[in-house]
């Protein structure tokens, strides 16, 4: 760290007291057409010098909006009353001027989405060099802080700064942007980093190293961080303390390890229980939240979170709860009037939430017991191919190399099984499942659905077996024609295949029921709906010809926690009850650890490890894998902070030219302590897929056990 | 990107080529020159009319014409018109006069435009939004012929007020004007208000309305508040990264605006009396002269194709994503 100190040299600064951050019965609202949106509604929080605050709570919930307003970057029509103190010096009512000396100098902030965070026009050493021009003026040359972009550049641990600070954004991937962004806060030293959701478009082995980065970052700048998420793993073990937000307040705040293991807000037991755990083996029941945070332009008066509550009494209709001490202890508050009576249950934490909210395992269809061997495949590919021509010129078209995006991959998925497909992006999970959907003949490899090669159909017979095999998309907005009723959303499949009116008219309601909506909405249009609800649609409208498999591409990852539990419920539900078989593509391995039997990992257009899903999440073979369960953050303060992360270097290579040999050789860590011959058979030699244990897969060569949860 | 550029460069040459080809081949087949001839009064006699039909090389087929005319355009002969004056060097001053109308109008009209525009987007509702909007569609639905005349009118009123001719509006000099040079520099300015002033606002309306989408589109974006949010101004963050980037659509609107007008502005010329390129259009159809069709045909092809060639220039130079 020495390099990094002497960065920073805070020697010249008195060391502050008192809290860096105070922000007191802050409201923010803003006009729309239905009235004034209360976004956030009196609230009051303080952060200390060098303490991270984590902020969590729903979309919608007030906590990014209530955080531009600490930055003085709402939009002008916003109206912002109470107080925001920045080491005592209030920053309500400081003009565009003023505000800008502290921006970015002493309170300096990193967005959600790094793709778009850079100016596409200058290159990023430049956009880094000019957060120190701009604030040092005349004291700092344009060398000199050209020269310090690169030190930043290589803090936040770019290689080869010298020559990527003169690459423009579009030449960076996601991760390295978010770094880039992260070395802009940090240029001028500042005393307070907000981070609104700096980790949530990124991929999960990057979530992690943008996540080391920011620890990083607080360390060498001693600064307060306020981090918003949605996402209570990414707090568990970063964070000191915790605030919970529902409807613009805050409804419970306290340190983090008391907030997970003893929550005493009804909101936040819920939100503990909706999250799906990597760390659970056994079945594990998910809380739903059921309903909708409420629309902030005309809330009843009582507890907002009341409609949704398991636990609402008359009392909780009349007023609305402050934040009042929990269990005679001021550092730990929550606004509800029955904390006393959480307080007094015998249950904590995610059980207690499976109590309260009436949570249950979802039964298991008679064929799951049926051993795997006796029951029929739905799906088999073996050595599935898939390559995409790199071409140049125009009027001459030439080939100039080959994405290898699936290269190789052979599984199959039995009668009521649900296969899991994890792996980053890019690593060729949408292609493959783009190859199944397209039920032609593979470039190489055979792909056979229901016992059927997908080379002898002939266009009868594929549209024949589309009737057995649906989609459902990760998008629940893109995925709906808007100018559709959802009636005739639902019937489209049943028209292209030819059924009769009648037998729509009487399935469409069926189906609405099948998936927890209520008939009378069949009028309404998809925008009418929310996020949760238009994904039960879309899985309402695969399910309408009654099919066998169903692909599900991230068909969660769009949706908030709460809300997203509750869809993985209907989904396991509904495979008990239709008997029907997944194949799971996610992102989110704690979601397929839920929901899947077997799990498929890939990493550039290979499967390097696949079994069973408790087999390959408990003892992982492939470093691959591990690296990947290891970098998935666990909501439990204590254990993720014994965790000992492995993280993968770098970014994804690039399919156009995998890497010889094993094509996870050069992020792998297991590979670079490895003796020189051993390091030779990794470059040379692709590992095959080996047996591993029952029903387990892995393809490497040194492969052995380590547990990473 | 170079090589990008010249390849470019070969593929317009064939494209201008064909497109002369086909003006000249159409102007040869509806002119009828020997018809007016013909019908003078009293008619020219037989032998006056065979000199002048060989003279046109009207007794060859048209390809045949075509490739004769083009051997010396190839030479930087253009040929002679129907009145027997050699075209070379008319367009040489026709191109001239073009240019010193429309280059101050077009370059005024692109800085106001755009300034016009990011003023609009960033009130947008407020009243300057809406008097920039308004302003902008009474211009762009007046047709020039009109939008000149009463421009013409008011500078005569203004005359009339001062009873001085401040500002003069026919022609590109006073006739048989003489003094120093500063003196018939300021000639040419006086003459070169109105018009200019004409363009301009076509140029400003016009520009002003994609500017202020453009912007519009920038205003919402991430990058813009990240440049806040390291201590830029907002007027700062705007100007340094919002205009920079909302300027990449337009260039290829500045390139092609500019391409068209100094053809298309055969009305302007027309009513201001200056003797340009697009008058000379309208002359060569009138008086059924082929050359001259062709070669004002030759010299639109150009400017448009040059144009599409600045737009790639332009482009590659304001967004680093598209260099190759």
């Amino acid at each position: 760290m020495s390099s990094a100190e002497l960065l920073f040299d805070s020697a010249d600064r008195p060391a502050p007291t008192g809290p860096v951050l105070e922000v007191h019965d802050l409201a923010v609202s803003f006009p729309s057409e239905s009235g004034r949106v209360r976004a956030v509604r009196g609230l009051s929080y303080q952060v200390a010098p060098g303490e991270v605050l984590g902020i969590v709570g729903e979309s919608g919930s007030g906590k990014s909006v209530s955080s531009l307003a600490v930055m003085g970057l709402l939009p002008p029509q916003a109206r912002i009353t109470g107080s925001i103190k920045f080491q005592g010096r209030e920053l309500i009512g400081l003009n565009d001027g003023e505000l800008s000396k502290i921006r970015g100098k002493r309170v300096s902030m990193v967005f959600q989405d790094p793709l778009s965070a850079l100016t596409p026009v200058y290159t990023v050493g430049d956009q880094i060099a000019e957060a120190l021009l701009v604030h040092r003026g005349a004291k700092i040359s344009k060398q000199a802080a050209a020269k310090r972009a690169v030190e930043l550049l290589d803090l936040v641990g770019i290689p080869n700064a010298v020559e990527r600070a003169k690459a423009f954004p579009h030449e960076f991937s996601g991760g390295m942007r978010q770094r880039a962004v992260i070395a802009m806060a940090i240029a001028n030293d500042p005393d307070l980093i907000i981070a609104d959701e700096p980790t949530t478009a990124l991929d999960v082995t990057v979530q992690a190293q943008v996540l080391e980065v920011l620890k990083t970052a607080q360390e060498v700048t001693g600064a307060g961080i306020v981090i918003i998420t949605h996402d209570l793993g990414v707090v568990a073990g970063f964070a000191d303390r915790l605030m919970v937000m529902y409807a613009g307040k805050a409804v419970e705040t306290g340190q983090v390890d008391e907030i997970y293991a003893r929550p005493r807000m009804p909101y936040t037991l819920g939100l503990l229980g909706s999250i799906p755990r990597l760390d659970v083996g056994e079945k594990q029941p998910l809380v739903p939240i059921v309903g909708q945070p409420p629309s902030l332009t005309e809330l009843p008066p009582g507890c907002p979170f009341a409609p949704r509550c398991p636990m609402e009494v008359d009392a909780c209709r009349t007023a609305e709860p402050e934040l009042v001490d929990v269990d005679g202890s001021a550092e730990h508050r929550a606004a509800c009037i029955r904390t006393d009576e959480l307080a007094a249950s015998d249950t904590e934490g995610a059980e207690a939430a499976v109590e309260i909210f009436g949570a249950e395992v979802v039964e298991e269809a008679p064929i799951a017991k049926v051993p795997r061997e006796e029951r029929k495949i739905v799906l088999q590919l073996s050595g599935l191919v898939k390559h995409y021509p790199v071409t140049k010129g125009v009027v001459l078209k030439r080939r100039v190399g080959t994405v290898h995006a699936v290269d190789g991959i052979s599984f199959d998925i039995r009668e009521g099984e649900t296969l899991g497909v994890v792996g980053e992006s890019g690593c060729g999970k949408t292609t493959t499942l783009m190859e199944i959907l397209n039920l032609q003949k593979p470039m190489g490899g055979t792909l056979s659905v229901l016992g059927q090669d997908a080379a002898d159909l002939n266009a009868k017979s594929r549209k024949a077996i589309r009737r057995d095999l649906q989609v459902v998309f990760q998008d629940p907005m893109a995925a709906l024609d808007p100018r559709l009723p959802i009636f005739d959303v639902i019937a489209e499949p049943m028209q292209v295949h030819d059924l009769d009116k009648e037998h729509i008219a009487n399935r469409v309601p069926e189906l609405l029921d099948l998936v927890g909506l209520r008939r009378e909405h069949a009028s309404r249009y998809p925008a009418e709906f929310s996020g949760g609800q238009r994904q039960r649609i879309g899985i309402a409208r695969a399910l309408a010809l009654n099919p066998k498999l169903l692909v599900l591409d991230e068909p969660v990852s769009a949706l908030d926690v709460s809300i997203q539990a509750g869809v993985i419920n209907l989904l396991e539900e509904l495979k008990a009850k239709l008997g029907l078989s997944y194949l799971f593509v996610a992102h989110d391995l704690s979601v397929v650890r839920h929901i899947a039997d077997r799990v498929a990992v890939m990493y550039l257009g290979k499967i390097v490890e696949i079994g069973q899903v408790d087999e390959v999440f408990d003892a992982p073979r492939h470093p691959y894998t591990q690296a990947l369960l290891s970098a998935i953050p666990i909501p439990d303060p204590v254990k993720e902070r014994q965790r000992e992360r492995i993280l993968v270097t770098g970014d994804l290579p690039s399919p156009a030219n995998p890497p010889s040999g094993c094509r996870f050789r050069t992020r792998c860590f297991l590979h670079a302590t490895l003796s020189e011959d051993k390091q030779r058979t990794c470059v040379e030699v692709e590992p095959p897929r080996q047996e591993q244990g029952e029903d387990h897969e892995a393809a490497c060569h040194f492969a052995q056990i380590r547990q990473v949860l | 990107m170079t090589g990008f550029l010249l390849r470019r460069l070969v593929n317009y040459v064939v494209l201008a080529f064909v497109a002369t080809f086909l003006a000249f081949s159409l102007a040869s087949i509806t002119f009828d020159p020997i018809g007016v001839l013909q019908q003078r009064n009293p008619p020219p006699p037989a032998a006056t009319i065979d000199a002048k039909r060989h003279d046109l090389h009207l007794d060859q087929p048209i390809p045949q014409r075509f490739f004769t005319w083009m051997g010396g355009v190839v030479q930087g002969d253009f040929g002679r018109t129907i009145a027997d004056r050699p075209i070379t060097d008319e367009l040489g001053r026709r191109v001239g006069v073009s240019l010193r109308l429309f280059l101050l109008g077009i370059t005024i009209g692109i800085l106001f435009g755009v300034l016009l525009g990011v003023v609009s987007a960033i009130r947008q509702y407020k009243f300057s939004d809406y008097f920039a909007t308004l302003f902008s569609f009474v211009v762009l639905s007046t047709p020039v012929f009109v939008l000149g005349t009463v421009l013409k009118l008011g500078a005569q009123n203004l005359n009339n007020s001062i009873g001085d001719n401040v500002l003069l509006f026919t022609g590109e000099t006073t006739p048989g004007f003489e003094g120093s040079w500063i003196a018939s520099l300021l000639d040419r300015v006086q003459h070169l208000i109105v018009p200019t002033l004409t363009i301009a606002l076509g140029q400003i309306a016009y520009y002003s309305r994609y500017q202020r989408s453009s912007m519009l589109d920038v205003l919402g974006s991430d990058f813009l508040r990240t440049a806040q949010a390291k201590g830029l101004t907002r007027r700062k963050a705007l100007f340094k990264h919002g205009l920079r980037t909302a300027l990449i659509p337009m260039a290829t609107l500045f390139a092609f605006g500019f391409g068209l007008l100094v053809v298309g502005g055969t009305f302007t010329e027309r009513l201001f009396s200056w003797f340009g390129m697009g008058d000379w259009l309208i002359t060569g159809i009138s008086t059924q002269d082929t050359n001259v069709t062709a070669t004002v045909t030759l010299f639109v092809a150009v400017c448009v194709l040059f144009s599409g060639w600045l737009a790639d220039v332009l482009y590659a130079a304001l967004d680093p994503r598209i260099r190759i």
